[in-house]
Parts: C-alpha cells; sequence; structure tokens
C-alpha cells in the first residue's frame, strides 16, 4: 500500500530548508566515490544536478537522447528566470515570490517546497553569473532586471530572448568540465527506456543506445529523473519535437506516483498553425500582449484583409468582456477567449484558425521606432515563420500548450515514493500548483539541481553505506531488459500501415478538443474511449519499418507514442475526477458566473496522486492534503 | 587536457585527425599550432608584401632611363657602405626573405595538408559560396605559381641563366629587362603571374589582419579597401613594365 | 507548390551513399524545410520504404540539432536561418532542391542526414567553462560587468553549436564555433582567472579534430546565429599571447 509523506520539515515556513540541511546526514568525501548516482536528462536540472553531484565527489552517469547534453529544451526558454534579490529597491523578497508563486498557481501547491524555491532564487543568479552567463547588464554593470505576467515586482532576470539558452549552456559547461574531470561518465544518444526497482528501491535504469540498437542496463545507488514535461501529448505543442514522458511514465508504471496530469498549461501568443503538416508551434513572448490590441472580425464570413476592415466592423473582444484589464489579462483566459471567437467562426486567417494581434494604434502613438526597439526581434522571427510583415499586418495568434504542471509526485527531498528515485525540473509536479507563472520554470530546474537534489540524494546515500550496486545480472535487470526488447520485437513485428507521428497527430487531437483549454465530464468520457480504441489500433496497424540495431527514428517514436497513450487516458480521468477549476485546469462545469475558474478548496485542495495498476486496470488516486499556514486562500479575479 | 575514460559510442565513433605534438620550447611551440602557423604566414606576408612594394617602387626608375636604374641597383649593393662590407645589407635582405618565403610555403603547405584531412570526403553537390570568393579559394594556386615565377624571374634577371636570359649582361639592369621583355611569351608570363600575385595579395592583404587578430570596428571596413588597393597598386605597377616594353615605350 | 528533392541517403558510417530523389507535391509555402521532410517521410513510410533520417528537435532555431546543406549552402538559402525556420516560399516552385549532410572528417555521418558532431563536446570540454563550484559564487551584483562586455559576449554566446561553420568551411574549420565559445569567456570579467589556459586548450583541442582557418568568412554567412568572424581574431590574438602568458604563468616567462 502505497502512503503519501510529503516529509515536510518542521518549524517555520522560512526556516525549513535551513534546519532540514542541518539535519541530513552527510557522506564523508572518501565515502562519495563509492557511490553512483544516475541522472536521466540533461537540461537545466538534469545538467546542474548532474555536474553539482560530480564536483562533491560522486560518480555520476548521466544520459541523454541528444547528440550533446547542450540540446535539451530547456535552451527554448526565452523570457527569463525570476528571483527575489530585490536589486530593484520595489519591495520583493523571499515571501514575496513564494506568495506570489502560490498565488500564480490557484493554491494547489506545497507551501514549504515554494518557499524554498523562492530562498534558493537568490543563490541561482549567484551561481550563473559565476559561470558566466551574459545576463543583461545596466549601464552602471550591474543587472538588469524585467517585469513579468501578472506580478507587481521586477524580479526578472534575462539575457536576450535566450535565457533558457544562457543558462542551459552555464549548466552544460559545468558538466563537460566534470565529464572531462572523469567524474561524470556521459551517455549522449541513449534513451532511458525502464526504470530497475528492487525491494521498493531504485536501483538502475534501462537504456537503449539510438545508434547500436544495444539495449543495456545501469546500476546505481540513486537515479535522478529530470526529463522535462510531456506537453508532446498534444502532439502539437510548443516543446521540442523529441521531448516526451517516457522516462517517468515507465517510472511511473514500476510503481512511482504521477501528480496532477490534469494540469497543463496554455500560453496565448503563439502562432498558429499553417497547414495540416504543422509540425510543432512556436511561442511569441508575452510581452506582446503590453502594446497589441487583440481583435476578430464580428462577422464569421468577413473575408477582407486585416486592414481594410473598419473599426466599427471589429470586435476586440478582450477591451469588451474585461474592461479593466483588457489585453493584459491572464494566460488562461484570453486563451479560452481566443478559443472562443474561433470556434464560433470568427477566426481569421487562411484557416480561420487565430485571432489578430495589432499593432497599428501603438505604432501611430509611439512611431514604430519604438515599437521595433521593443519587439524587433520578435516581428523579425513572425515573419520568418507567416511570410507576413507585422508592422503592416496585424500578428495572427492563437494559444498553445507549452508547460506541463503535473508530473511524478515526489516529496519535500523531490525523492517519489519508490525510494531511491529523485525527480527534478518539470518532469516532477512540485512546485507550481495548477499554472505556472511565467519565467519561473527555470528557476525551478535550477534550485532543483544546483540545491535541492545534491542535498537530498546525499541524504539518502548516506543510508546506503556499505551497500553494494545491485548487480545488472540479477533477476531485476534481466526481466526489465528482456521487457524492453521484447518491446521493441513487437513494434517492429506489427507490420501495420500506419507510421507513429500519424497516430500521434491523431492522439494530439483528441487530448486537444477534450483535454485541452477547457474541459467538460461529457467530453473527457468521450475522450477516454476514443483514445482507448485509438491505442488499440496502435498495437494493431502501427508501421515501424527498419530494424532495431541502427538509428531508427520510428522506433524512438514507436517508444514515446505508446507512453502517450497511456498518459492522455490517465490525464483524462485525472481530470475527470477534479470537479474544479483551477489554474490550468478548466471545467466548464465549474466556473463563475462572469466566466472565470471556481475552485473548490473545500473538496479538492489536495494533490492528486495515481498509482498504476496494470495497462487494463484504472489507476488508484492517492490524496496529499495541501495545508496552507502562510498564505490565505484567496479568489482570483481580473474583472 | 582530455583524461582517458570510458567513452559513449558517440564519443569513440570520432577519432582526431590529428595528434597534439609534444611542446617545444617558446618560441617554436608558437609554430606547432595551426592557429600560429596562420601568424607566422601573416608576419611573412607582411614581409613579403614590404619586398614586393619596394620592389615595384624600385624598378618604377625604369622609366628614368638606363643610367637611373642601373645606378639604383648599384646602389642597393652599397647601403651603408663603408660602414659595412658591400652587399652585406642586401645579403641580410635576402637572408630574411629567404626565410619568411620558406616559412610562408612551408605554413601553406601544412595548412593545406592538414585541411584535407579535415575533410576526406568532399560534398557530392555543387557548394554556393557566399563568402569565399574566388581570391580566398585558389590562394593554393596562386601561391605555387607565384613561386614558379620567382624561379623563373630570378633565373631571368638575377642570375642571367643562359637557357632563360641568353643576352643577359650583369649590371646593365636596364637592356637586361628589355630585352627580356621584348620576347611575347616572357612578357605574357610575367603579365599572368603578375595577376595571380594581384589576386593572391587582394586575399592575403586583408586575411593577414584577421591572422594577426588585428580586429577593431573602426579599421574593419578599412581593411578590405588596403587590400584591393595594395593589390590594384602591384599589380598595375608590376605589369606596366612588359607592356611598356612590348608597346615600345620603354626601349 | 511542388518541389523534387535529391536526398542523400546512407545506411551507416561506413556504408556507401547516394542522392535519392523524391517527389514533394501539394506543398504549402507556410511549411518549413524540415515538414516537406516529415512529408516526404511519410509517403515513404507508405510506400514501406525507411524514412530519411535527420536531426531536428526544437523547431525554432535554438537548439541546434537540425542542419543540412541545401543546395550547397548550410542552412539553405536564407541568412542568420536555421534549416528549422526556413520556409518553402524561399524556393521557386518546382525547384528541384538537393540534400546533404554536413561533410567533415569529425562530423562522421550516423544515418542519411545524421552527423555525430560530439567534436565539439570535446572542444567544450577542454576549457569552455569557468571552474566554479555550485556554491562558491560570490554575490552576483560583487563583480559589475560593463554593459558593452556584457552584450559583446552575448553576441558570442548565442552559437547554437549547429555544426553549420565546419560545415560552410571550405577547410572544414571550426574557427567560428570555438572562437565563439571562448571569446564569451575570455571576454568577461569571471572568465579572466583561466582565459590563457582555456585558450590554448580549447584551440589546441579545436586542431586535433578540425581543420584550419583560412579566411575564407563562408561561416559568418552560414551561421543561423549571424556570429562574426571577428571572433576568430580575437581568438588568434588570444592564442599567440596565451603561448607566452602561460609559460609567465608557470614562472618560465622572460618578461
Amino acid at each position: 500500500m502505497v502512503t503519501l509523506d510529503s516529509n515536510i520539515p518542521e518549524g517555520p515556513v522560512d526556516e525549513k530548508w535551513a534546519n532540514h540541511q542541518f539535519h541530513m546526514r552527510l557522506v564523508n568525501p572518501a565515502n562519495k566515490r563509492r557511490f553512483t548516482v544516475i541522472v536521466v536528462g540533461t537540461g537545466l536540472a538534469g545538467a546542474s544536478a548532474a555536474a553539482t553531484l560530480a564536483e562533491l565527489g560522486y560518480n555520476v552517469k548521466a544520459f541523454t537522447f541528444h547528440d550533446s547534453p547542450r540540446r535539451a529544451h530547456s535552451i527554448a526558454a526565452q523570457g527569463g528566470i525570476n528571483a527575489a534579490k530585490n536589486y530593484q529597491n520595489d519591495g520583493d523578497s523571499a515571501q514575496r515570490l513564494f506568495y506570489d508563486t502560490v498565488k500564480g498557481g490557484d493554491f494547489r501547491s506545497r507551501e514549504a517546497n515554494v518557499y524554498r524555491l523562492a530562498q534558493l532564487s537568490v543563490n541561482i543568479i549567484d551561481q550563473c553569473v559565476a559561470q558566466g552567463v551574459p545576463f543583461a547588464r545596466e549601464y552602471s554593470g550591474l543587472l538588469e532586471n524585467r517585469s513579468f505576467g501578472g506580478v507587481q515586482v521586477s524580479r526578472t532576470f534575462y539575457a536576450r530572448g535566450q535565457t533558457g539558452q544562457q543558462l542551459l549552456l552555464g549548466a552544460y559547461s559545468a558538466l563537460m568540465r566534470q565529464v572531462a574531470l572523469g567524474a561524470v561518465e556521459l551517455h549522449p544518444r541513449t534513451e532511458m527506456l525502464d526504470l530497475v526497482v528492487e525491494d521498493g528501491r531504485a536501483v538502475g535504469i534501462i537504456t537503449r543506445d539510438l545508434i547500436t540498437g544495444e539495449v543495456a542496463s545501469h546500476a546505481g545507488h540513486a537515479v535522478i529523473l529530470a526529463t522535462g514535461g510531456y506537453g508532446n501529448v498534444y502532439y502539437l505543442s510548443t516543446n521540442a519535437k523529441k521531448s516526451n514522458t517516457t522516462a517517468i511514465w515507465r517510472a511511473h508504471k514500476r510503481g512511482a506516483l504521477f501528480a496532477n496530469p490534469c494540469y497543463t498549461q496554455i500560453h496565448p501568443t503563439c502562432i498558429p498553425a499553417g497547414d495540416e503538416f504543422q509540425s510543432k508551434l512556436t511561442l511569441m513572448s508575452e510581452s506582446l500582449r503590453n502594446d497589441g490590441r487583440i481583435w476578430v472580425p464580428k462577422d464569421q464570413n468577413d473575408t477582407r484583409p486585416a486592414h481594410q476592415i473598419p473599426e466599427e466592423d471589429r470586435d476586440y473582444y478582450l477591451e469588451r468582456r474585461y474592461p479593466s484589464y483588457g489585453n493584459l489579462v491572464p494566460r488562461d483566459v484570453a486563451s479560452r477567449a481566443a478559443k472562443r471567437e474561433v470556434d464560433e467562426g470568427r477566426g481569421v486567417g487562411p484557416k480561420k484558425n487565430g485571432v489578430y494581434l495589432d499593432f497599428t494604434d501603438a505604432i501611430n502613438r509611439l512611431g514604430r521606432d519604438v515599437i521595433e526597439e521593443r519587439y524587433g526581434n520578435l516581428f523579425e522571427m513572425y515573419e520568418r515563420i507567416t511570410g507576413d510583415d507585422p508592422y503592416e499586418m496585424p500578428m495572427r495568434i492563437y494559444p498553445a500548450i507549452h508547460y506541463t504542471m503535473g508530473g511524478l509526485w515526489v516529496d519535500y527531498n523531490l525523492q517519489s515514493n519508490i525510494a531511491g528515485l529523485f525527480v527534478g525540473g518539470e518532469a516532477n509536479f512540485s512546485d507550481h500548483g495548477a499554472n505556472r507563472l511565467g519565467a519561473s520554470a527555470l528557476m525551478q530546474g535550477l534550485a532543483d539541481g544546483y540545491f535541492v537534489l545534491p542535498a537530498t540524494v546525499g541524504d539518502y546515500l548516506a543510508g546506503q553505506l556499505g551497500k553494494p550496486l545491485t548487480s545488472t545480472d540479477s533477476e531485476c535487470f534481466q526481466s526489465a531488459r528482456a521487457s524492453v526488447e521484447e518491446q521493441t520485437r513487437r513494434f517492429l513485428a506489427i507490420g501495420g500501415t500506419r507510421s507513429p507521428d500519424d497516430f500521434h497527430r491523431e492522439l494530439g487531437k483528441i487530448v486537444w478538443d477534450h483535454i485541452g483549454m477547457e474541459r467538460d465530464a461529457a467530453g473527457l468520457e468521450h475522450a477516454i474511449s476514443e483514445i482507448r480504441a485509438l491505442r488499440e489500433e496502435y498495437y494493431r496497424d502501427l508501421r515501424v519499418l527498419g530494424t532495431g540495431d541502427t538509428l531508427n527514428d520510428s522506433l524512438e517514436k514507436a517508444f514515446r507514442v505508446a507512453d502517450f497513450f497511456e498518459l492522455a487516458e490517465l490525464m483524462a480521468r485525472d481530470a475527470l475526477h477534479r470537479e474544479e477549476s483551477c489554474g490550468g485546469h478548466f471545467r466548464v462545469e465549474h466556473q463563475t458566473p462572469d466566466g472565470e475558474a471556481a475552485r473548490d478548496d473545500e473538496h479538492f485542495s489536495y494533490v492528486g496522486a495515481w498509482e498504476w495498476n496494470g495497462p487494463d486496470a484504472p489507476q488508484t488516486l492517492h490524496k496529499e492534503e495541501l495545508t496552507f499556514e502562510n498564505v490565505h486562500l484567496a479568489t482570483r479575479s481580473y474583472a | 587536457m582530455v583524461q582517458a575514460r570510458p567513452q559513449s559510442t558517440v564519443e569513440a565513433a570520432v577519432r582526431p585527425i590529428r595528434k597534439r605534438p609534444r611542446p617545444l620550447p617558446w618560441p617554436l611551440s608558437l609554430y606547432q599550432a595551426y592557429v600560429g602557423k596562420k601568424w607566422v604566414m601573416a608576419i611573412t606576408g607582411v614581409i613579403g608584401l614590404v619586398f614586393i612594394a619596394g620592389h615595384m617602387f624600385g624598378n618604377l626608375k625604369l622609366y628614368m632611363g638606363a643610367e637611373e636604374i642601373n645606378h639604383y641597383a648599384e646602389g642597393l649593393r652599397t647601403v651603408a657602405y663603408p660602414l659595412v662590407p658591400e652587399k652585406f645589407l642586401l645579403w641580410v635582405m635576402r637572408v630574411g626573405l629567404i626565410v619568411a618565403f620558406v616559412l610562408h610555403v612551408h605554413a601553406a603547405y601544412s595548412i593545406w595538408s592538414h585541411n584535407r584531412k579535415a575533410r576526406p570526403t568532399s560534398y557530392a553537390s555543387k557548394r554556393d559560396y557566399i563568402a569565399a570568393d574566388w581570391a580566398s579559394r585558389t590562394m593554393l594556386w596562386t601561391g605555387p605559381i607565384i613561386l614558379l615565377f620567382i624561379g623563373f624571374h630570378l633565373a631571368d634577371l638575377t642570375w642571367g641563366v643562359n637557357a632563360v636570359n641568353p643576352d643577359f649582361v650583369h649590371g646593365e639592369v636596364y637592356d637586361n629587362v628589355v630585352f627580356s621583355l621584348s620576347r611575347w611569351p616572357v612578357a605574357t608570363i610575367y603579365v599572368v603571374a603578375n595577376l595571380a600575385l594581384g589576386i593572391h595579395i587582394y586575399h592575403g592583404a586583408w586575411s593577414l589582419f584577421q591572422s594577426l587578430g588585428v580586429n577593431n570596428p573602426q579599421i574593419n571596413q578599412g581593411r578590405r579597401i588596403f587590400a584591393a588597393l595594395f593589390a590594384l597598386a602591384i599589380v598595375a605597377g608590376n605589369i606596366s613594365f612588359p607592356l611598356a616594353v612590348m608597346l615600345g615605350i620603354v626601349e | 507548390m511542388k518541389f523534387t528533392l535529391k536526398v542523400w541517403r546512407q545506411e551507416g558510417p561506413t556504408a556507401k551513399g547516394r542522392f535519392e530523389t523524391y517527389e514533394a507535391p501539394n506543398i504549402s509555402e507556410e511549411m518549413s524545410f524540415l515538414e516537406v521532410l516529415d512529408v516526404v517521410n511519410e509517403s515513404l513510410i507508405r510506400e514501406g520504404k525507411e524514412p530519411v533520417h535527420f536531426d531536428h528537435d526544437c523547431r525554432e532555431g535554438i537548439c541546434g540539432s537540425c542542419g543540412m546543406m541545401i543546395n550547397g549552402q548550410a542552412h539553405g538559402p536564407q541568412r542568420g536561418t536555421a534549416t528549422c525556420q526556413l520556409h518553402m516560399r524561399k524556393f521557386d516552385d518546382g525547384a528541384t532542391i538537393v540534400v546533404e549532410p554536413w561533410r567533415a572528417a569529425s562530423f562522421p555521418i550516423v544515418r542519411d542526414l545524421v552527423v555525430n558532431r560530439s567534436a565539439f563536446d570535446r572542444i567544450i570540454e577542454a576549457g569552455g567553462f569557468v571552474s566554479v563550484n555550485t556554491g562558491s559564487a560570490p554575490e552576483a551584483n560583487m563583480l559589475p560587468v560593463p554593459k558593452q562586455v556584457a552584450d559583446a559576449a552575448m553576441d558570442a554566446a548565442q552559437c547554437i553549436g549547429c555544426g553549420a561553420c565546419v560545415a560552410a568551411c571550405p577547410n572544414g574549420a571550426a574557427q567560428l564555433f570555438t572562437s565563439a565559445k571562448l571569446q564569451h569567456l575570455n571576454l568577461l570579467p569571471q572568465g579572466q582567472s583561466e582565459r590563457w589556459q582555456r585558450t590554448e586548450s580549447m584551440v589546441e583541442t579545436m586542431e586535433e579534430y578540425f581543420g584550419t582557418c583560412t579566411n575564407h568568412g563562408e561561416c559568418e554567412t552560414a551561421c543561423p546565429k549571424n556570429i562574426s568572424i571577428d571572433f576568430i581574431a580575437y581568438m588568434n590574438r588570444d592564442y599567440i599571447k596565451a603561448k607566452t602568458v602561460n609559460r609567465k604563468l608557470s614562472g618560465q616567462g622572460l618578461g
């Protein structure tokens, strides 16, 4: 029987982490090298954890399916990273960052974790600056900040529109330094396909070498998964094409609980799909809404080009519905409003799948130069992708999935319910509740990797002293390896007619239509049966050509899509059970009269963590009740 | 320094194309790296450019008549005489030039053979170059052309090898030049070789700034212009001699 | 739009490669180049042929995974653009497009258009870092960095490591990559302690794997981030200095 113990330390919230660190057991330097830690994923959380653990003296084995650790999808984060430095003297503090994050998460996150995140945020900036991350600077040479969605202070540090890239390159360089020193054994183009558990303890992983197809066993005293989010279950998302849920899903199937899978975040300003072959969506910084006005034609049959549509035939629907916040309503509200316009046939563009974001007024008011200075690079990117010049033609935008708050359940130590299995970054569920604030993902990944995991993994390892690595010839490894090999054979043997991408696209459409921006019970029920039917077809009609012993793109995808099917069903189930609306989870049945999310704190103030019961039985729900001692539960309002 | 450690299949698939050499004492160590070799090429290139410019300007005395240029040639042998022995400084310059020349050629050869190893299989489809111009891509053709030409030129007008210049008379610079260049095949060789030299300089006189690391936004524009003007001046000056002889301007 | 694609196919590192011709009808000009390859692959799978392998991931021009020679140019005809952000409106309808993998001794072909670029990781591990262990960093604003310096460092740091510079270089040289990585850290105050060691080590590692620069400038035009060859000049200067300064640091200097 699974019990959920969040292991939150005693004491006031602002002293919990310090107290906890003091009470944690240590491993002396001579003993550290006796331990092997496996780190899967080399994004912000994975690379920083691997580098730091190696610096401490542990043997680290790092795995990435990319050809280099530097390509992990953290690299695509644009906006920035939050930290409660209060350099702007505008009243920021760890306390305020904590409060903003809990509130932004719609009161569905664990207070103690979030407070620790806020405290560690300042150390992250110090560390990254020392590594040579070229953050934006004032003329004084001191660090510059900007403000970011939904908070009243300027606490976001950034490096042009490429903050994620620069932070990842910092963590990657730290990692490569340890690789050169022989402290980290790096395995690029190697994908984790199973977790090995022995007596309730994670003891290793099974991997597939993507070039040779070799299925190998790797033993470790602890396993860290930092493999990112599962946004690609929607097929079209702002995630990189290869981002997947496989590592955490395999861990889930080995007993790790999956928490809050229905919490997914939509970003309102993405470039709409150009055609049916669109392979992914591109995000445009949210800052565009500061100067752009969003509208659609009033008449759904209006085919005139945007600039020929006179004012009286335009509907600035956000300004009309939300007069006080206008175009600056939060992400979820703006997204749902756009969806409504498009669903009712007033979408714009050749496929009628977007809304206009118009800068004409701003250009007239401020001049083209000012707009160019503020958004020049974004306009350029937009033109590159769409071929339209946003100075002349309004942009077309539409919401897209870009982050998943759910993930493997972890306690305060970022340890899952399987001993020795730790989860960091977007792969865990821990800090963002039901909705993540802008510029907080990078913060969480690095806090986990640089500061939390190296401490808590050490605490766990201290208790493992004297225990040898589990032999990779042992029964648990052999059976896990056999099951991966069996699955490879199975995919290659189906010999059907449809490619993995073809199934993925269809699955993505079901998930987007029913488990997307708005959910309702009937749609979710419908989605479950559709997903099941499609999954059945998948195992009947999949076509994977080639062999298992070379680079085989289709085979890689076949594994990933198979896991997305199972995850999608769980998402629907989780969304169905959560009879409230909160953050990224909006149930049509639960909204206020003016269309806002209606939370139900009385019945749903808990983390929903699901236990795997086999492929044909529904998962069991476990609840971790959330208690709020330091913030007052309030309703978000933007009217 | 990369230590011996377990390698992934990805890492093991890439073998170095060059073994790192055992370090020699400074300053020879500079020449062990290709970046250092390029630096040496640039320095020796500068020496070559100075020589070429001086050579060309000196030869302009051809237009001032036989006496002037013969006197000038004689004067080169007696620079700083009697402070130093006759021809002493001439030989210092000659040795300097020979050393620079040998280094320049050796570095070029060594870079060429290294770069061949860096791309053993060339592209199967046609390349479409944007920045790499004709001059930069033909350095390895214009270089040997110049090398051959220098041999010919020395045999023709310095040593007076009989097979090349049967009418050669030591000391009679003006006559030797006119005799030699009035033969059209020889004049053609001089024109072609100087065009090759111009193309070589057009790239080299820009490229040396990069190799030496002389890079500053305030001068970067000027580097290309400098190279073009330098090449143009050398080509114009040097080609004028065979043309002038052939056209009968100089007799 | 419709296109004819001539794509390099090669089963493995040592297999013999060849061009195969594929038709791509019904292409929208909104599609990216990689999406055209997706469409070609879907039809190949339908015909029972193995799809074309190519590296790709973020498809927004930042991860540096994608890259191929398109009509003889690294990342294709549009300047400052990675293959994933190259859209079909940049091509003439009905055109034949030739696609070939990067070629360099240290970029061995893995399969089709996929090459192994791990030599770049070797260059980074030779010194592309500041040796600061987690936890030992001083307060971030202790060390001001002039804005111009931070901006210049950022210009270099935005390199995505795609390998286009090596691919485009007639010499197969990695100077643009190495100099961008090197100068990012050499420009910043944080990078000064290890500056000369880093320079020597990274340059010499680079030369173990790649050709050397003869100032063609082709890399700069191929770079999807428009990184300037000015950084190569700075690297050359730093290397010559490093060879002298490193000796001084170890007590052997003359001055």
